[in-house]
């Protein structure tokens, strides 16, 4: 008789979604490296598109993603989880605005003139990520926190639990769904945005594209751009799969 | 109340009395408060139903008691404590609450929401393992089957027992619902008001229950309070004081059509006389039967079967023309009542009867004795007088009461 409740819960990940990006990946960059080794580069596609090269660009744009995304999440959960208490609620339309203000403005823009206040470097440019992402985190936290019901808060009091306790017990894993969508979101905005750092200097794969454009050289902006991509998309999977293992079962039955 | 309280407590009750004085929620910018005034003393083990047409402050009545509506004034003692200004939060750990639709958690498993308060409160892992077997079981859910089932995989009337099992798991003497029942339909509702007089009667909780169904407060409730607006009690007595001699019109505007109907719900079978009547068991030779129903001076008997349980009446005329043999003989017993049935069980089942009379059946299904209609007619009308008696006393000292703490009231005649 628990077999039937057991097995969804075994199955969530599908064989389909664990496998059909990274094959898709794959190829791509495959494809990619085929063709760049295999066409006639000049001296300097060939300094720009040097292995060591890719790879720390590569790797810059990981490292940028991962510490913006990082100050993402300290900044806008706890900022989410304050402004959806009830003495806070007043000022929760301040805050949105001030996210969404964030948000609107152009995110070069932004970049440029961080750079007149901060001066340049990947510090300029992870302010710039995270005030850019910052947003969809907080706005997604404060719409999961509010989204439950009551009476089932309600509930949660009625029995006895501290008001922390309703917030890690109930409120938290009751909104961890929308959480990690907008987790998800602010993953691929830092991406691209991250492509943007090297106008501040902050290093990473937007060097390969700006260089590809000052230069005129397409194939060095076609692998710039085609790395980005698939950094997106891989980031994009693996949120996805986070998503799924992350939020708690039992929200997913339904009757 | 005294008495009610002494005659609760020699009977192994677990739970506290409740006293409320002078309760009162008034809500900054309304110029009503929403609850006025509210004094109240419910008895350990007691059954007290909160019922009232909506909005009239029944349910933050309620939710004053654990404090989830902090009280604008006046004060809330549970078994002689006063807890009006101790942590709410322990206080709420000490009494069980159970809410319409649940209020269960979607992302914990049955066991997990079940386990909640004993987590709380300390217990060690085993103690609240067994404890959570122990209150499936009370509720009637297999542990087996529901122990790791979501509760989004539970249809209405499992959810709900499953609320009850959480709010009853650590065992608290007070338990609150704040109508529990509202949102499944009439034949689980009813399955689970008798669930829950089961449950009462093992557990002899403090149970006081918000509900705007009259026939709900009148089935489950030792004693009922009808609330007006802002929660002034209109009458708190009895479910037959209630329905025999309502306070007023408003009381008698909410117990609604049909209240000498409605009192046969309250009295079982077993209270009222149980008549004999001659019988025979279809092992006994015809000579013999015939011969007793000459010298009862009968014209009638109920003949048993081996069994000893009810089986055919049968008619002087229907022995005559039986010629040595039962077999074609009488009419078959189609309605029995058990002694726990109701009155209104036993009417039912006298009406279809074509003799005018209802087997009256033991534990096992065997005979015990008949109902008919002129026992029926004569104990309700003995249970009405007596009823009306006792309500005349009670709304007296409830005037009285209401005189010398209100006396603004002008008391309705």
């Amino acid at each position: 008789m628990t077999a039937p409740a057991a097995r969804p819960s075994r199955r969530r990940i599908t064989i389909g979604k664990l496998l059909v990006t990274p094959a898709v990946l794959a190829v791509l960059l495959l494809t990619l490296y085929l063709w760049i080794t295999h066409v006639r580069l000049d001296s300097i596609e060939r300094n720009s598109l040097q292995g060591s090269q890719v790879r720390l660009y590569l790797w810059q744009q990981i490292e940028l993603t991962a510490v913006s995304t990082f100050f993402v999440l300290v900044i806008a959960l706890p900022l989410g989880i304050l402004l959806s208490r009830r003495f806070a609620r007043p000022a929760a339309p301040f805050a949105v605005a001030l996210a969404n203000l964030g948000q609107a403005t152009p995110a070069i823009g932004l970049l440029a003139l961080l750079t007149f206040w901060l001066g340049i470097g990947a510090r300029t440019a992870l302010v710039g990520m995270v005030a850019y992402a910052v947003l969809p985190v907080l706005s997604n936290t404060m719409a999961g926190l509010r989204a439950i019901d009551p009476a089932m808060l309600e509930a949660a009091k009625g029995i006895g639990m501290s008001p922390l306790g309703v917030l890690g017990r109930v409120e938290l894993p009751l909104a961890v769904p929308l959480i990690l969508a907008g987790v998800r979101t602010a993953l691929i905005l830092n991406v691209g945005t991250g492509t943007l750092a090297a106008f501040a200097g902050g290093g990473g794969l937007g060097n390969l594209i700006t260089a590809g454009i000052t230069t005129q050289r397409t194939r060095v902006l076609i692998v710039g751009a085609v790395l980005t991509v698939c950094l997106a998309l891989l980031v994009d999977w693996l949120a996805s799969l986070a998503e799924v293992e992350l939020s708690p079962r039992g929200l997913e039955v339904r009757q | 109340m005294a008495e009610t309280t002494a005659v609760t407590a020699t009977t192994g009750v677990t739970g506290a009395t409740i006293e409320l004085e002078g309760l009162s929620k008034r809500y900054p910018g309304s110029p009503q408060p929403a609850v006025d005034s509210v004094s109240m003393e419910i008895g350990a083990g007691e059954t007290v139903i909160l019922v009232g047409p909506s909005g009239c402050g029944k349910s933050t009545t309620l939710r004053m008691i654990n404090r989830l509506i902090e009280p604008t004034s006046g004060r809330i003692r549970i078994n002689g404590e006063d807890v009006t200004d101790i942590d709410p939060v322990k206080l709420r750990r000490r009494i069980g609450y159970a809410i319409q639709s649940s209020g269960l958690f979607p992302h914990l498993t049955v066991a997990q929401n079940i386990a909640q308060v004993p987590k709380m409160i300390g217990w060690g892992k085993q103690r609240i393992k067994d404890r959570v077997e122990e209150m499936l079981d009370l509720v009637g859910l297999d542990p087996r089957e529901f122990h790791d089932r979501y509760p989004r995989r539970l249809s209405g009337g499992q959810q709900q027992r499953v609320g009850v099992a959480r709010a009853l798991a650590a065992d608290p003497p007070v338990l609150l619902m704040d109508e529990p029942f509202g949102a499944v339909d009439p034949i689980t509702r009813d399955h689970l008001q008798d669930e829950l007089i089961r449950l009462q009667h093992e557990l002899h909780k403090t149970i006081v229950f918000v509900t705007h169904d009259f026939d709900e407060a009148i089935k489950l409730g030792d004693r009922i309070a009808v609330l007006r607006e802002q929660s002034h009690i209109a009458q708190f007595d009895t479910p037959e004081a209630i329905l025999t001699n309502p306070a007023d019109d408003f009381v008698s505007g909410f117990v609604g059509a049909g209240a000498a109907l409605k009192r046969l719900n309250l009295t079982r079978v077993r209270d009222v006389g149980i008549a004999d009547f001659p019988s025979a068991t279809v092992d006994e030779p015809l000579q013999a039967i015939l011969a007793g129903l000459r010298h009862g001076g009968v014209n009638e008997l109920l003949l048993l079967d081996r069994r000893g349980r009810p089986y055919k009446w049968l008619r002087r005329g229907d022995l005559m023309r039986a010629r040595g043999t039962l077999a074609r003989a009488g009419t078959l017993v189609t309605h029995t009542v058990s002694r726990d049935a109701t009155l209104r069980d036993a009417l039912e089942a006298v009406l279809t009867d074509s003799g005018g009379r209802a087997a009256v059946t033991g534990r096992r299904g065997e005979y015990v004795g008949v109902v008919d209609m002129e026992t029926l007619m004569d104990s309700v009308h003995q249970m009405l007088e007596a009823d009306r008696l006792t309500a005349l006393e009670h709304q007296e000292e409830l005037l009285e009461h209401e005189r010398a703490t209100r006396p603004r009231d002008g008391e309705p005649q």
